[in-house]
């Protein structure tokens, strides 16, 4: 598939010296530079790079929606004999959505909530005029069928607050999809997604391009869906094309300097070495017994039987010093709500031990006490700091709250705190607008390490960063558990990153731990099924390793977390096929 | 849902309940003497005392608030010192005006307070938004009854456009309706204005724009109907407001509904009557909420009400 485009390849869209210019107030800022590149139908284009690359902003310019502030100084989009930039507002509405579509980054926030599925789908045929009444209806019911849409019927009048982000997304698609347009546009399509779901999304596209003959755009950071699907890639920095060549090109031979930086920070899975505790294990830190949590339904009416919610269920593990155990899983598997019993930030019953003293039931003081001893890092580095605090103030907050030291020792142990997480110590007066999304992740990072804790909880730490940091962050992270023997709980939904960093993992699945063992034993011996289905899902950075998602595109039920209250869930029973790697069993 | 409207109702009543506590309460500790004031001036003590006694105003205040909630609950509003009538049949012969009023107020001040908020919402941070929500801004901080005096003389009197005040067709409705719209449209302008700005920046926006829909389609398909969500609840809450302005307005035009014989029931101490308006008041205020929570669940399929 990767090959040079050959003649037989129409060319449908290209866009030719395109710049664009951000004006704020006063200073114009160029954020995209001379960008060039060529669709053909059938053949998938990947613009690929960090955050502020200018990526998204090229494909907003070809729809012709960008915000008020662009300005577009040189170039031109050539979509068969005529320029878009050149075309007056009326016949560039004729083109959007029946040749030219596009589907966005949010399922979540995509769709109108007022309006059912059914009227959305239709309102672009209707627009398009391709079927009235009930014939687009029947167009809509088609479509959603194609994208794979189970009880299609229902689905037409449902609310898209109704459907999971994977359906919203393919809806999205079929929205997208329905005027069969000759250019598809993929902004980040699945970045908000679980692996799985992703996988399903990347297979339908790969699907109706085939079918319908498509040229595709795909926007992505992500180099492993890069691999997957691109047969043409640019790699874009700062506004700047830095590679542009084909997929086998860029990935076997990068010419950049940035893209082999790019490629050298992506997390492969099946590369990291496997992680040997520093400290010996004989320590138990952390010891978990048949933790659950569960949370009140509200009643509809006093006669409705009680419900909850079993989002964590019977969950055991200890954690060693000096150790790292990841949990892994998709959304709404429990992981960040276990993360969230281990810090006694919810109730829950069964037992969690920290050094022996149990935590469960501990109010007041004693809690505070003990929370010296734990602590936490978030995944958002940009919700998690107070704006309108210094960095020093942040920092030292820990201290203070727990009355260690005077104004001068604090002082000194924030520059201190600063410095081991490789900020210079100047930093402490200044406020987090100031940082970038790794600054801040290490000031989240030094905030924690106040106290001198044994346990750190790490919700998705490095979710919302670009990789080249995120190997960064990474990193510190390993060589603050090496200096200080820390003990990590690392949440998060990426296996690679999990494998670089975790000695042991736990794979969580509807609140329950179905596999669990070293990171070797588990991602590269997996016997769950649900662990199976996982890894098969993640996409490699790899242009020889395409993966047939295919086998993943019916959609699998998740059974409802929701039970009636005091609800016994079967007790899962472990095998222990090799020493340390239990595998539930069904 | 048939729990959730049950609950409702339950705290209506008891809402209703208190409003008639707070109003009993405080008309009791008023300085000004029933009694005296039907007596007249001349009156010698003896008779004040009489009347006193026949109006039971003589008695401890509980007995007096339990007797009337006694009387309330078989329907009986009591009856009026001065005028010497029922006040349910006072009552009713005066809300019809009041009701016209208050939908053609209300509609007004929809009318012009969404109008004006698209049109600053869309052209935001320039000088026909800043000249919008001054206006708007004007008029809700402006005194009602100057506002309508003004209004009065200049539309009535000095251009003589409608006439001046009373009740009967629409000619005499239009101008107060107008005056109470424009005045009390200012809350909705601004909160149409921010709510449109929020809407426009949100993705199915660019979505809608991404299917080709042209710009008076996705203004009002997808914009409007979003925008005006936090509207109608908005509603409910006003009533209260309006109310307190339509006492005043119907006093400046002379319109012979609820407010302007509450107006002059406080003038004459006339207790059961203004008791009565308050409740009225406060049954639609109640209603009008009611109806105005209820109405969102039909727009907005989001809303749970089983998770309020």
């Amino acid at each position: 598939m990767t090959t040079q485009p050959g003649s037989g390849e129409r060319r449908v869209l290209s866009v030719e010296r395109l710049s664009i210019d951000i004006s704020h107030e006063h200073d114009t800022q160029r954020v995209v530079d001379d960008l060039n590149f060529a669709l053909y139908a059938g053949r998938t284009l990947c613009i690929a790079g960090e955050s502020g690359s200018g990526k998204s902003l090229s494909s907003l310019a070809i729809m012709g929606l960008l915000p008020k502030m662009a300005r577009l100084p040189s170039g031109a989009i050539l979509y068969g004999e005529r320029d878009l930039l050149e075309l007056p507002e009326r016949a560039m509405q004729r083109l959007r959505g029946r040749e030219i579509a596009m589907i966005f980054q949010e399922p979540m926030t995509s769709l109108n909530p007022l309006m059912t599925v059914g009227q959305q789908l239709e309102e672009t045929i209707r627009r398009h005029k391709l079927a009235e009444g009930g014939q687009a209806t029947q167009r809509a019911r088609e479509m959603l069928d194609a994208v794979r849409v189970p009880h299609v019927e229902q689905r037409l009048k449902q609310h898209p607050h109704e459907l999971s982000g994977g359906m919203r997304q393919r809806v999205m698609i079929a929205m997208a999809m329905v005027c069969r347009p000759k250019v598809l546009i993929a902004d980040e399509p699945t970045t908000a997604l679980d692996v799985t779901i992703q996988a399903q999304i990347l297979e339908l596209m790969r699907e109706l391009q085939r079918e319908f003959e498509t040229a595709l755009l795909m926007i992505t950071h992500d180099m492993g869906v890069v691999a997957e699907m691109a047969d043409d890639v640019v790699v874009m920095n700062q506004g700047i094309v830095e590679e542009s060549a084909t997929a086998r090109a860029v990935f076997t031979a990068p010419q950049s300097a940035y893209t082999r930086k790019l490629l050298a920070a992506v997390p492969r899975l099946g590369t990291a070495p496997s992680r040997l505790p520093v400290h010996g294990t004989d320590v138990t830190r952390l010891e978990v017994n048949g933790l659950r949590v569960r949370f009140p339904v509200k009643r509809r009416s006093p006669f409705e039987v009680r419900r909850e919610v079993c989002a964590v269920e019977d969950v055991n593990f200890t954690l060693g010093a000096g150790e790292t155990l990841g949990i892994v899983g998709e959304s709404g598997c429990g992981k960040s709500t276990t993360g969230k019993a281990l810090m006694n930030m919810l109730d829950f019953s069964g037992s969690v031990r920290l050094d022996g003293r149990e935590l469960n039931g501990m109010r007041g003081s004693e809690l505070k006490a003990v929370r010296c001893d734990i602590q936490m890092i978030f995944q958002d580095p940009f919700a998690a700091l107070n704006a309108r605090k210094s960095v020093g103030e942040l920092v030292g907050e820990p201290l203070l709250v727990h009355g260690l030291g005077d104004a001068d020792e604090r002082q000194r142990r924030v520059a201190e705190l600063l410095e081991q997480v490789g900020l210079p110590a100047e930093v402490a007066l200044r406020y987090p607008h100031q940082f970038s999304g790794g600054q801040r992740q290490r000031i989240c990072i030094a905030r924690a390490l106040a106290l001198n804790p044994k346990v750190i909880i790490a919700d998705e730490p490095v979710s919302a960063l670009d990789v080249s940091v995120q190997a960064q962050v990474l990193e510190l992270l390993e060589s603050l558990q090496r200096e200080y023997g820390l003990s990590y709980v690392f949440i998060s939904h990426d296996m690679a990153v999990i494998e670089q960093i975790c000695h042991r993992v736990a794979v969580m699945y509807c609140g329950q731990i179905v596999e669990m063992g070293s990171c070797q034993q588990v991602l590269h011996n997996p016997q769950h099924p649900y662990t199976q289905r996982l890894l098969s899902a993640v996409p490699m950075p790899d242009v020889d390793q395409k993966r047939d998602f295919a086998t993943l595109l019916h959609v699998t039920e998740v059974p409802d977390p929701i039970k009636p209250r005091g609800h016994q869930m079967p007790t899962l029973r472990y095998a222990e096929s090799q020493a340390g790697h239990f595998v539930a069993m069904a | 849902m048939v729990w959730y409207i049950a609950k409702r109702v339950v705290y209506s009543l008891l809402i209703l309940l208190g409003v008639t506590f707070v109003t009993y309460l405080l008309l009791y500790m008023i300085p000004a003497d029933p009694a005296r004031q039907i007596a007249g001036r001349s009156a010698t003590a003896e008779v004040v005392a009489n009347i006193r006694h026949q109006l039971g105003l003589d008695l401890p205040f509980y007995e007096q608030y339990v007797r009337y909630l006694g009387n309330l609950l078989q329907g009986d509003l009591g009856r009026s010192y001065v005028q010497r009538s029922e006040v349910s049949t006072l009552l009713a012969s005066r809300v019809g005006p009041t009701l016209q009023l208050m939908v053609a107020g209300i509609g007004f001040e929809l009318l012009i307070g969404i109008t004006l908020g698209i049109v600053a919402a869309l052209k935001r941070n320039s000088v026909l938004d800043q000249v919008l929500m001054a206006f708007s801004f004007i008029g809700v901080s402006s005194p009602h009854f100057i506002a309508a005096m003004l209004a009065l003389y200049f539309f009535a009197v000095y251009l003589g456009w409608f006439p001046l005040g009373g009740y009967g067709g629409v000619e005499h409705l239009l101008l107060p309706a107008i005056t109470l719209g424009v005045l009390g449209s200012g809350w909705y302008s601004r909160m149409v204005r921010s709510s449109m700005i929020d809407v426009l920046h949100q993705d199915f926006i660019r979505t809608a724009r991404a299917k080709g829909l042209g710009r008076a389609r996705v203004l009002l398909r997808h914009v409007l109907p979003n925008a005006i969500v936090p509207v109608i609840p908005m509603i409910g809450i006003d009533i209260g407001i309006f109310m307190s302005g339509l006492v005043v307005v119907e006093s400046v035009f002379g319109w012979p509904g609820l407010g302007q014989l509450a107006w002059q029931a406080i003038q004459q101490v006339d207790i059961p009557i203004i008791v009565g308006v308050t409740m009225l008041s406060a049954v639609a205020i109640v209603l009008g909420n009611l109806v105005a929570d209820l109405a969102v669940l039909f727009v907005d399929p989001r809303i749970d009400v089983t998770k309020t």
